[in-house]
């Protein structure tokens, strides 16, 4: 999977996790979004774990900076 | 494995168009719509989504009624399990709302002021095998802490308790023999486990079976080390929807919610083929093949239900000859006719049948679970009729009770003799309508007949258990749905000021064991009724007259002058709104809470001499 088609991939993940559509782009970060907390975060990664069929390890959550990081982590880990 | 819904369909495409239409509303439709939405198979993420246009629309109260609080209590990060029991609970047409304790402070929180002012109904209470056992824990000792917060949480907010037992986390040190360690925390938290099953049944406390649960789908889809680490969640939240749906079930089990019928296709759901293109002869079903004794399975399935208290019904599509003929004819059939306490088989369609097996069952819709192989009929079904649950069961048919297994339709938290007893006493009405050949008989007659005997006592120990499952459970024949807990029901049997009835009735055929409750309190010289519910298997039998003559009498000797009957309307008791001016009451102004008061002047009251009954005590 490229990190285009991943980004693309999160936008629904993300309106379910946040209950509203939010713009994605490879360098938005967390604190630019209103609620994006640590509870969030996990619900994030369950919800790209569960969609993905793919586990993150705590280095790989720990590592992520922005939501480019994370559809990186994705494209590598993903099947096809 | 994962820990999911697996037996709900999955939610529509236009999920957040329809959460987004359902919050704009009216009330009692956008409470359904959003119920609808419970009801499919909703990850996490969709999980929370809907909790939070759940709180927003519904902050307290619904349409379904007052809101039942729940505390959360525990020993580790419980935040993120609250969405999916609010959700679990609205799946079953219920609002819960979800008190979170403070972390790890469950043992000086569970009778403190916090709680205090919220009175919940139910303590729910999660600790972990590290908080509980710590390093070297004594088992017995752990088991008497949980003893003790039951008894301050019952003490001090007469609510219900839930105990979680442990999640087996712990990893083994020895491995298939690890009880032989004294100090092994896995088993140590095995034992645990194992004595929670007596404490919790000695102590009427319910129990929420993780350990269970985990056996069932694998400790990696329950607990996650690497989350636990991270948020000191125990439970995974990639599980916590399958979570909350397990809490909702206790809840809804001790509030009347369980499904009380099974209704079953044939063909190729009760057995492998089509009865009427290849006749008995080609019916795949027995001993002797895979395929035959996967049906049998069901059917086995089926038939334990039904002795533990569920009904059974059949919903076919066939000549009802043709459908008939297997049960009595075929000897690999586990199930016979007398098992059903319904029986439609004929060309209308499902959703028209179910509302005549309901009506035959005196259930309401939500009462029934339908299983058929066939995806079209369950569409038909859960498009036509939303409360009736229609579980997406399995192409293979050795799975399809397992999959009913894991729905938990049929939530129980306790069995009574008259749990026991209740299949049969429908497929015997069925047995005894079939006789009688349906609507043309003379019913002022058959009831004469029938010698009946209408018994009463006054609220007693023994019949408690009893009396608080039938007034928590009874949603139809009920004047005012006014639940009740054990204690408060146990405070009554003392209180000078109440009247209270237990009811039993007794024909020339069967025992029905205790089918009504009443009670009510002297203000002045009015006996108010609080409280008055009747089972729906004995309507149709004058009972209610009965009951009144009985309440009448009382009451005078209790030197009441009148009898004031209040309706409460919930929504499932429609069936009774005309109930008091049926018996003869005249209408009062209304209560201030907007319940109807019912007035009847007991010097111009007599019993009907007609009454095809006896009265007495038991």
């Amino acid at each position: 999977m490229t990190e285009d088609a991943a980004l693309a991939a999160l936008a629904p993940l993300f309106e379910d996790v946040f209950g509203e559509p939010v713009p994605l782009s490879p360098g938005l970060t967390a604190e630019d979004v209103e609620g994006w907390d640590s509870t969030r975060m996990i619900e994030l990664v369950i919800a790209v774990e569960a969609r993905f069929g793919i586990k993150l390890t705590t280095r790989e959550v720990d590592g992520l900076g922005s939501v480019g990081d994370l559809a990186a982590v994705i494209a590598r880990k993903a099947p096809r | 494995m994962t820990a999911d819904l697996a037996w709900l369909p999955q939610p529509p495409a236009d999920f957040a168009a329809r959460l987004a239409a359902a919050e704009g509303r009216p009330d009692r439709e956008a409470w359904d719509a959003l119920a609808d939405l419970a009801r499919t198979r909703l990850d996490p993420a969709r999980t929370a989504r809907l909790d939070r246009v759940l709180q927003r629309r519904f902050p307290e109260a619904s349409p379904a009624g007052p809101a039942w609080r729940l505390a959360l209590l525990g020993s580790s990060t419980l935040s993120h399990l609250a969405a999916g029991i609010r959700v679990g609970a609205l799946r079953r047409d219920l609002r819960v709302t979800v008190h979170e304790g403070a972390y790890g402070q469950s043992d000086r929180e569970v009778d403190g002021e916090a709680l205090h002012a919220l009175r919940p109904d139910t303590v729910l209470l999660a600790l972990d095998a590290d908080a509980l056992l710590g390093p070297a824990g004594d088992v017995g000792a752990a088991l008497d802490r949980l003893k003790s917060l039951w008894a301050r949480a019952r003490a001090a907010h007469g609510c219900t308790v839930i105990q979680q037992t442990l999640l087996p986390a712990a990893i083994p040190l020895m491995g298939g023999n690890e009880h032989r360690m004294p100090g092994s925390l896995a088993a140590r938290t095995a034992r645990l486990n194992a004595g929670l099953r007596d404490a919790a049944v000695e102590e009427g406390v319910d129990l929420l079976a993780l350990d269970d649960a985990v056996a069932r789908h694998g400790l990696d889809a329950w607990h996650d080390p690497a989350l636990w680490l991270r948020a000191r969640q125990a439970v995974t939240p990639a599980a916590a929807p399958l979570y909350g749906d397990l809490v909702a079930r206790l809840l809804g089990a001790r509030l009347g919610r369980s499904a009380k019928a099974l209704v079953l296709d044939l063909d190729d759901t009760l057995w492998g083929g089509t009865v009427g293109e290849e006749g008995l002869a080609g019916l795949i079903v027995g001993q002797g093949s895979a395929a035959g004794e996967s049906f049998l399975a069901l059917q086995a399935h089926a038939r334990d239900l039904a002795r533990r208290g569920i009904v059974l019904a059949v919903c076919s599509k066939n000549d009802p000859e043709v459908a008939r003929r297997p049960f009595r004819e075929h000897p690999d059939m586990l199930l016979r006719l007398s098992d059903f306490g319904a029986f439609a088989a004929n060309w209308d369609d499902k959703a028209t049948n179910l509302r005549r097996i309901a009506a035959e069952l005196r259930l309401g819709l939500d009462s029934l679970v339908f299983v058929d192989d066939n995806p079209f009929e369950r569409a038909l079904v859960r498009e036509h009729l939303p409360m009736v649950a229609v579980p997406e069961v399995p192409d293979e048919p050795a799975l399809v009770a397992r999959c009913l297994a894991d729905a938990g339709y049929f939530e129980a938290v306790a069995l009574t003799a008259e749990d026991r007893g209740r299949a049969q006493a429908y497929a015997r009405d069925r047995a005894r309508r079939d006789e009688a050949g349906g609507g043309t008989t003379d019913l002022a007659g058959t009831l004469a007949g029938l010698g009946m005997r209408l018994t009463w006592r006054s609220f007693d120990a023994v019949g408690l258990p009893r009396i608080v499952q039938l007034v928590n459970k009874t949603n139809q024949f009920n004047l005012t749905t006014r639940r009740l807990r054990e204690a408060e029901a146990a405070a009554l049997i003392d209180d000078p000021a109440v009247l209270t009835l237990q009811l039993r009735l007794a024909d020339r055929l069967a025992e029905h064991g205790m089918i009504a409750v009443a009670i009510g309190r002297l203000v002045g010289r009015d006996l108010v009724i609080e409280t008055w519910l009747m089972s729906c298997r004995v309507l149709g039998r004058r009972v209610e007259e009965g009951i009144l003559a009985i309440l009448a009498a009382q009451a005078a000797g209790r030197r009441a002058r009148r009898l004031v009957g209040l309706y409460r309307a919930s929504g499932r008791n429609g069936m009774v709104a005309d109930l008091y001016p049926r018996l003869g009451f005249t209408p009062a102004p209304p209560e201030p809470d907007g319940a109807e008061r019912w007035v009847l002047d007991l010097a111009a009251y007599a019993p009907p001499t007609d009454l095809p009954m006896t009265l007495g005590t038991f």
